[in-house]
């Protein structure tokens, strides 16, 4: 699924405006707890989370993460979307619940990935 | 590459919003110098937990990465606390985070078990009122 498609089924808006949306996205992970995101490795993942600091843009990074989605329509700070521009990271920001966001993406087919070490 | 290459870093024990900067660091370093993708990956991610580490439970410490032809070691130095039990702190789940630890996202009890799974060897040494070593190395494919 490309993160354009993403955009579209969430109804959410792109805070990084100078992603590519076309950039294909494999797998998501669906947490506010940052170890949880590390345990696994999933290739060109989508995080999706309602914790709100630079931390997230951290472990999305070291997991080769390529798009953040933040749920319940909160809206990061400018210091984490300069964070994550700067590692080529698409910011999306939605007003759907995490439950909500995580079934319409599994819905249109995204899945969980869980390629292990 | 014939010698050895090295990083070294000091972490603050007051900034949480810094805690992973090291981390990332090496990461890009390592990603520039050509080494595997999925060690890489594997490093920085085992180290980014101890660098949380180090943030949260130790009041700061020092990281040391070295890259030989066939490693990438990863040394992490505190004068922390240390750990009572060790064996208990490996246990995944355990954790003494407190809650303002866990609303940032950290403090899941996952840190040091996931360190050892994403590392080829993981030795912790720790002594209370010293400080925690902790090693940690992992194989160039
Ligand atoms: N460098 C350290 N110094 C002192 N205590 C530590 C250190 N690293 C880990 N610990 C202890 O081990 C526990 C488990 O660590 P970890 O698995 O990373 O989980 P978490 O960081 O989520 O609590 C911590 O809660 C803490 O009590
Ligand atoms: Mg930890």
């Amino acid at each position: 699924m490309k993160i354009c498609e993403i955009l579209a089924v969430l109804n959410a808006r792109l805070l990084t405006p100078d992603a590519d949306l076309e950039v294909d996205v494999h797998a998501a992970c669906g947490s506010d707890m940052m170890s949880d995101v590390l345990a696994y490795v999933k290739d060109q993942g989508v995080l999706l989370t309602g914790l709100n600091n630079p931390q997230v843009v951290r472990t999305a990074d070291m997991m080769d993460m390529v798009c953040i989605v933040f749920v319940r329509g909160k809206m990061p700070g400018e210091a984490i979307l300069e964070l994550a521009a700067a590692r080529d990271i698409a910011v999306l920001t939605t007003d759907q619940t995490m439950f909500s966001a995580c079934g319409l993406l599994y819905e249109k087919g995204l899945r969980g990935g869980t390629s292990h070490v | 590459m014939s010698e050895a290459i090295t990083l070294r870093y000091t972490v603050p024990g007051d900034d949480f919003t810094r805690a992973g900067e090291a981390s990332a660091d090496v990461k890009r370093n390592l990603k520039r110098m050509g080494v595997d993708r999925e060690a890489v990956r594997k490093a920085a991610i085992a180290l980014y937990e101890g660098e949380i580490n180090l943030a949260i439970h130790a009041g700061g410490g020092e990281i040391t990465v070295t890259l030989t032809p066939d490693t990438i070691v990863m040394l992490l130095e505190d004068h922390g606390p240390g750990i009572p039990d060790i064996s208990l702190a490996m246990s995944e789940g355990w954790s003494t985070a407190p809650d303002e630890v866990r609303s940032l996202g950290f403090g899941a009890g996952m840190g040091l078990p996931n360190m050892k799974k994403y590392s080829d060897r993981f030795d912790i040494q720790s002594t209370v009122g010293v400080g925690t070593t902790i090693r940690m190395e992992v194989d160039l494919a």
